[in-house]
């Protein structure tokens, strides 16, 4: 009989586990951002697919190659980086030169990620802290837009895209302004509704609110994204940027706020970044809260037109604090336990 | 005839596994064939081992006192068969740790006759009469933990119990045998919720059962004795809502304190097998030798449940329910918080409540790459204690055992898995836990 003659596997429970792991968690994330990327394409045309191939490739590519130099099972297979790099080309302008997004690649990867520790360790998002170092380092080049749906963007790559490293780009459209930067330097208000779906200048991405929040509803209907986080974030500038308006009508109204710049991309793909966002249920609240507050703040009366990625990077900074100092009351202890 | 009851009370958090218990929940309790060597563990309990009383060479009966109680926390052993003593030796446990045990070997022709001895009458026999006929019956947490029944009942004078919670909740997917115990053993329940009670002093009873299981709700509800205090409550489907703490939060919106016992809280919870036993065989004044059991899984021919007796090693019980060819895993438990045997030597001991064999395929399911931890805060919400399952791996990891059993709370965790179950990382995180309080305590003991 069998019985008697088969090694015995030896295990600890639980000896059942639920279906869903991490590399499906990071795959659904791509998913989820596909609508936003193609119609980031269909918008920007070559430059887009050109910048976001750039900006995927190079992270791929940093994060492979680190792997394969320490001597270690490339991690690229998690899909992680793969985020890392399409959310950052997702947040630059569409004309930004190629040499410097590959550059943001390389950063987000090499210096936010992997300096860090890799996988579930860096403190910011990768994506958003490879961006700040490319404005930072190219503060001209990050802030010139380019309009979108141009008659020849299927055919004509502009040619800052293709400039030479270290070379000053020339821009051939005209630079287009932004929502943001009109409401800023100009105050000329953009229609929501165009906000809405898409039809402004801005970042690659972060121009169709709809499709974003599409993607949004995706992860947090498959339970893989924190919903409360950009609900939060929505909920807070809307009410700070709405009692401002109240009592001066020349700041933007909240509905702008909501659905002009990264406001949309930022609050529910890279606020959301399980690794750089707190675990604790209060943790979330004030950091979603932190970030509302802060983007308000900056765009209100700071001296950039934009402020979501400072905030953001902002609410990452203090997430370890924010982890430690807001636990959830443990079972048995405090109001109701009376501890032993 | 399908019925349906709707819970609504429940406890925070938990997950919600497959519950895997078609394969058996229609099967009848049956009486399981006789080993012929018998292997009686005299540690099958918490608490001191148990001390023979038998010489090896001795013929005893079926039923006969074999092993008495070496102090409170520890209870008497009895032959499930007759049979001759062969040895009293080593044997291996669940554990892996060899303990010592009477191999009893039976006779081809015994009888299922027990031996009677003085029986508890629940109306003339004091608290003290039934809490030290409990003990003399050998009887413990049959729901798997195997605390002496006794120990739990007599509550400290400085506390009070106004609620006696019996716990039909049966949260381990794969196992039928409390449900089946529901249906199939009434009166023995309520006689043993009478002697309970009058042990304990609590004034109500309230049974608590997982909603998955109407029919056992509905039939104990119409069947409930007009003069005892007893109803039957439903609650939510989820694991682990057969936790002391979690069902007595669910019933009672009572918090057990953190360090304390459900007597804190003003409760006994005791598991419904367990009050069948006490109610079956304190009137006759028997103790327990065998226990139903849910012998199931995907390894296995033969589901169902099943009347076994306590010894019975379990190559014999796989012999005759079946193995199937790749089965890989023998699991004493549930497969939430059951483990594994390292050797089929090990005998089916009073707190064994399943016997659940895997084949490789789910074995597969459970064994997959590890990821580092991403903060996805899944196993937060699954924690039906509060904990931060994610920094106490990371914590564990690094050997930050201090931090974790202080700022971190690590000693409450009860080891449900639910934090390994929906780890999408991967990180066996209720293991690390498990180890770290085992050295926790050493290092207290130390110093």
């Amino acid at each position: 009989m069998n019985v008697l003659n088969k090694p015995l596997e030896i295990r600890t429970s639980p000896h059942l586990k639920s279906a869903v792991s991490t590399d499906q968690i990071m795959m659904n994330v791509v998913i989820a951002l596909v609508p936003t990327t193609v119609f980031a394409i269909y918008a920007f045309g070559l430059a887009a697919l050109l910048i976001l191939s750039v900006t995927t490739i190079s992270a791929v590519l940093t994060e492979h190659i680190y792997c394969r130099l320490n001597n270690k099972e490339s991690t690229i297979s998690d899909w992680s980086a793969v985020i890392t790099g399409l959310l950052l080309g997702l947040t630059l302008p569409p004309a930004l030169p190629l040499w410097m997004a590959a550059l943001g690649g390389i950063a987000s990867i090499a210096v936010v990620k992997l300096l860090f520790g890799g996988l579930g360790y860096n403190i910011f998002n990768p994506a958003l802290g490879g961006r700040a170092i490319l404005q930072a380092a190219f503060p001209v080049a990050i802030t010139t837009w380019h309009p979108a749906f141009l008659a020849d963007r299927f055919t004509n790559i502009p040619s800052s895209s293709l400039a030479w490293p270290f070379t000053t780009p020339a821009y051939d459209a005209v630079a287009s302004a932004t929502p943001l930067g009109n409401m800023k330097f100009n105050h000329i208000a953009t229609d929501v509704t165009d906000m809405v779906m898409g039809l402004t200048s801005g970042s690659v991405g972060e121009t169709s609110a709809a499709l974003i929040l599409l993607g949004g509803l995706y992860l947090v209907a498959r339970n893989m994204m924190s919903w409360k986080i950009p609900v939060i974030i929505f909920l807070t500038v809307a009410v700070f940027s709405g009692i401002v308006h109240f009592f001066n009508p020349a700041t933007p109204t909240p509905q702008f706020m909501l659905f002009s710049g990264g406001m949309m991309l930022g609050a529910v793909f890279m606020a959301t970044d399980m690794v750089s966002s707190p675990v604790t249920e209060k943790g979330v609240i004030v950091y979603s809260i932190i970030i509302g507050i802060m983007v308000t703040v900056i765009r209100l009366w700071g001296g950039l037109p934009e402020g979501m990625m400072y905030a953001i990077l902002m609410g990452n900074a203090v997430t370890p604090l924010l982890n430690r100092s807001l636990k959830s009351r443990v079972y048995g202890t405090g109001r109701k336990g009376g501890a032993k | 005839m399908t019925t349906t009851v709707v819970a609504k009370k429940t406890f925070a958090h938990g997950v919600h596994p497959p519950t895997h218990k078609d394969g058996t929940v229609k099967r009848e309790i049956r009486q399981f064939p006789f080993a012929n060597v018998l292997i009686i563990a005299l540690s099958q309990h918490l608490g001191a081992p148990a001390k023979p009383i038998v010489r090896e060479g001795q013929e005893v009966r079926r039923g006969e006192k074999i092993a008495e109680a070496s102090g409170f926390v520890s209870v008497t052993m009895h032959a499930p068969v007759s049979g001759i003593i062969k040895k009293i030796g080593w044997a291996p446990s669940l554990t892996g740790k060899m303990v010592m045990s009477i191999f009893l070997e039976s006779y081809p022709a015994s009888g299922q006759t027990v031996e009677p001895s003085a029986p508890c009458d629940v109306n003339t026999a004091t608290p003290e009469e039934i809490i030290a006929a409990i003990q003399e019956a050998g009887i413990v947490g049959l729901g798997g933990a195997a605390f002496p029944t006794h120990v739990k009942l007599k509550v400290p004078p400085d506390k009070a119990v106004d609620t006696l919670i019996i716990n039909g909740v049966e949260c381990e997917p794969y196992l039928t045998t409390d449900h089946r115990v529901m249906l199939e053993q009434q009166d023995d329940i309520f006689m043993g919720i009478r002697y309970i009670l009058k042990a304990t002093g609590a004034k109500r009873a309230i049974i608590g059962v997982e909603a998955n299981k109407p029919d056992a709700i509905l039939s104990l509800r119409e069947n409930i004795p007009s003069d005892l205090p007893v109803t039957v409550e439903a609650v939510k489907v989820k694991y682990p809502q057969g936790a002391e703490k979690m069902l007595i939060t669910a019933l009672l919106d009572r918090e057990v304190p953190s360090g304390g016992l459900p007597a804190d809280s003003g409760s006994v919870v005791v598991n419904v097998a367990t009050t069948a036993e006490i109610g079956r065989l304190l009137p006759l004044g028997r103790g327990i030798i065998e226990r139903s059991i849910t012998i199931t899984g995907p390894g296995v021919e033969k589901s169902g449940n099943y009347l076994i007796q306590i010894g019975t090693p379990l190559r014999y019980a796989l012999e005759q329910a079946g193995l199937k060819k790749n089965a890989t895993r023998v699991i004493l438990g549930g497969p939430m918080m059951g483990f594994t045997v390292s050797s089929l030597d090990v005998p089916i001991t009073k707190g064994t409540s399943g016997l659940l064999v895997l084949t490789d395929h789910e074995s597969q399911l459970t064994i997959r790459k590890e990821y580092p931890c991403i903060g996805c805060s899944h196993c937060l919400d699954a924690c039906p204690i509060f904990l931060n399952p994610s920094r106490l791996g990371r914590l564990a990891k690094f050997k930050q055992y201090d931090a974790m059993a202080g700022e971190y709370n690590l000693m409450d965790c009860f080891e449900c898995g639910s934090c390994s179950y929906v780890c999408p990382s991967n990180i066996p995180l209720v293991h690390y836990f498990r180890v770290a309080k085992g050295i926790i305590r050493d290092k207290k003991a130390a110093s």
